[in-house]
């Protein structure tokens, strides 16, 4: 039986998921759990959302065999799914036309959205704006300045951007923050949410509109190779482009998947965001999953060098993937994450967000175990202009260290 | 029933309204919290809610989020709580309704929390962020325990879940007035009236209000319509601006008396 297949309740992946929401939020959810599988059901939506993906945000995008990696790793075929070359340069454009699409439907004609790396944040201003919504974007007030190109994408879109200076001042500050004024202006207002996270139907719709990756990258592996790929390797913060990638190959047994969490500074430092390799059931933004959090049931503020994995949950569905064994989770540290983005760079000419750096990592180690007839296909969920600043910082810092 | 309905029944019939006052557990510490609770019982405080500090409150407003902080800089813990409402509770009648967050409650445990809570001499418990059908079995431990477990409905609460609720609630139903998150306000909330006129149609128990009252005047107003308010940001808002421990709680003090001069 597939995982997907022996979720029988809502909203329940095992015993994750959940709608653990405050009453003034029920109603609303309750509206877009009857609301999303009416509207997007219609042909109208779905030809509408797919004439989006092809010709605004550049779909399909590529898989690419990365013959240099292959070779320079000596093990198996490596192939890249390209969401880099999605418009705004990451898989997030796939989830927000989606739920933008839907709030204009529904009649909502203010949208808000959280954002860590800023990279959901600029995709849901490119939404709003292509569609003719008002957006405001929360971003905890540290993710801010990491990522000020990100800032000023999003205004000059047209987004307003609210720097979230409560608690640890990241993503999952700014996800407090959307949330309070989602309770407040709920009648008028949709929240999009940015991962496969918070409460139901969230973790079912931005798969639902995310798993165009997997489905896209099936097809492109069989016509390619005439069979499936051994593995499926992606980054996993909220989860989102992981959970596009991997869901549409639940039912192939044989199809190896990986997660690959941020370790941060090393997962026995503390300071990391591998929620599944070191976390504890719990409840978090509306679902119950694993979290990052002490003995009282206080959430830890994550850590990663990458913004967009600085977040001490995950998805409910990655949380029951694990559980029930389909599939599994490892780490990669801050270190090697900042090293495998130099060195795709060098090796395919393609410099991968922070992120996605991570999978690559995490590829570096896998690939040279295999055989040369295996194929592991990866994500490469996001392009890493936006990291050159920080990048370009810590690679000057250490160049003056050592001299 | 158990000490807060019968604490709400005596109050109805006598036709005066209850005054709960909701305070930060912790903030700044758990001696000012125990003076508080003693202070406010006196001050004449019905029920008193006690709020479970949790890193991310995303059901609480600005004021309160900075309490919690400030409860959680000081090391307070859900344990450290319950033991001090027990060393407490020789000394202080007053109902108390701990309020928090699902994380808070399960992490102690399902069965854990609802057993200690009652062995601790707390008498309801609010779950902010946890529909009662999310969790039946901890629901039915509460109810295992004669530990309340008090519900809140919303102006956007639809009739078919208000029926729900209403039923399900222990000791009162408490009516969050207006759509959004705690903080004290100016105005009273829109459609006020006809939502409680709504909400009585199907609640046989006691109905509170609660989310930004500030002013005697304001308590008197919704009172009209309700068996009692919830104050909570006003009164955080006093205890965080004070300039020492006996400051905050004379402050509490002299406006929490004024509340329920205002409702007798």
């Amino acid at each position: 039986m597939s995982a997907a297949a022996s979720t029988p309740v809502p909203g329940r992946f095992g015993p994750y998921g959940g709608r653990y929401a405050s009453e003034t939020l029920m109603a609303a959810l309750v509206e877009l759990e009857a609301a999303y599988p009416r509207i997007t059901a219609t042909p109208a939506f779905q030809a509408e959302l797919n004439d989006l993906l092809e010709h605004y945000a550049g779909r399909p995008t590529p898989l690419f065999f990365a013959r240099r990696t292959t070779a320079e790793l000596g093990g198996a075929k490596v192939y890249l799914k390209r969401e880099d070359l999605a418009h705004t340069g990451a898989h997030k454009i796939n989830n927000v036309l989606g739920q933008c699409l839907l709030a204009k439907h529904m009649g909502k004609p203010r949208i808000i959205a959280e954002t860590g790396a800023g990279q959901h944040g600029v995709a849901t201003a490119t939404a709003c704006a292509l569609l003719g919504l008002c957006c405001e974007v929360y971003m905890g007030a540290e993710d801010v300045e990491r990522q000020a190109p990100n800032v000023f994408r999003m205004e000059l879109l047209g987004a307003r951007v609210n720097p979230v200076t409560s608690g640890s001042k990241t993503l999952k500050d700014a996800i407090n923050e959307a949330m309070r004024d989602w309770v407040t202006n709920v009648e008028n207002t949709y929240y999009c949410i940015g991962s496969v996270m918070g409460p139901h139907p969230y973790p079912t719709i931005v798969r639902d509109f995310q798993r165009v990756i997997g489905i896209e990258a099936r097809r492109q592996i069989l016509e390619r190779e005439r069979k499936l790929p051994d593995v499926l390797v992606a980054c996993v913060g909220g989860g989102s482009n992981a959970m596009g990638l991997f869901h549409p190959f639940l039912d192939d047994a044989g199809v190896r998947m990986i997660g690959v969490e941020p370790a941060g500074e090393g997962i026995g430092t503390g300071r990391h965001g591998a929620t599944l390799c070191a976390g504890v059931p719990g409840i978090l933004h509306g679902q119950k999953t694993i979290v990052l959090a002490d003995d009282d049931g206080q959430i830890f503020p994550a850590h990663s060098i990458s913004a967009g994995l600085d977040y001490p949950g995950v998805g409910p569905e990655h949380a029951w993937l694990r559980d029930s064994l389909r599939a599994e989770y490892v780490a990669v540290t801050d270190e090697e994450a900042l090293d495998s983005y130099v060195w795709l760079s060098r090796t395919e000419g393609i410099i991968p967000a922070l992120e996605s750096s991570h999978a690559i990592a995490h590829v570096r180690k896998l690939a040279p175990t295999l055989p040369k007839d295996a194929i592991v296909l990866v994500n490469l969920s996001g392009r890493g202009d936006k990291d050159a600043p920080t990048v370009r910082q810590i690679l000057e810092e250490r160049k003056s260290g050592a001299t | 029933m158990g000490r807060l309905g019968e604490r709400l029944a005596a109050l109805r019939a006598r036709g005066e309204k209850a005054l709960i006052p909701f305070i930060t557990a912790g903030d700044p510490d758990l001696g000012v919290t125990e003076a508080l609770l003693l202070a406010l019982a006196d001050a004449g405080a019905d029920a008193i809610e006690i709020g479970i500090p949790f890193s991310d409150p995303t059901a609480d407003g600005p004021t309160i989020q900075r309490s919690s902080e400030r409860a959680l800089r000081g090391g307070v813990t859900l344990r450290r709580v319950l033991g001090m409402v027990k060393a407490l509770r020789p000394r202080l009648d007053v109902p108390l309704i701990l309020m928090g967050y699902t994380n808070s409650f399960l992490t102690m445990g399902e069965r854990h929390f609802p057993e200690a809570a009652r062995e601790a001499g707390v008498d309801g418990v609010i779950t902010v962020d946890c529909p009662p059908e999310e969790e039946p079995a901890y629901f039915d431990a509460l109810d295992a325990c004669g530990v309340d477990a008090v519900l809140l409905v919303a102006p956007t609460t639809t009739d078919e879940r208000l029926a729900m609720l209403a039923k399900r609630t222990r000791g009162f139903l408490y009516y969050v007035s207006l759509t959004g998150v705690t903080s004290a306000r100016t105005t009273l909330p829109p459609h006020l009236e006809e939502n409680l006129a709504r909400i009585r149609k199907v609640a046989s128990v006691p109905v509170c209000v609660g989310f930004g009252i500030s002013t005697p005047e304001q308590a008197t107003a919704i009172a009209k319509y309700a068996d009692g308010v919830v104050v909570g940001s006003a009164l955080v808002d006093r205890i965080g601006r004070a300039k020492s421990r006996e400051e905050a709680v004379t402050e509490a003090t002299t406006f929490v008396a004024s509340l329920k001069a205002a409702l007798r």
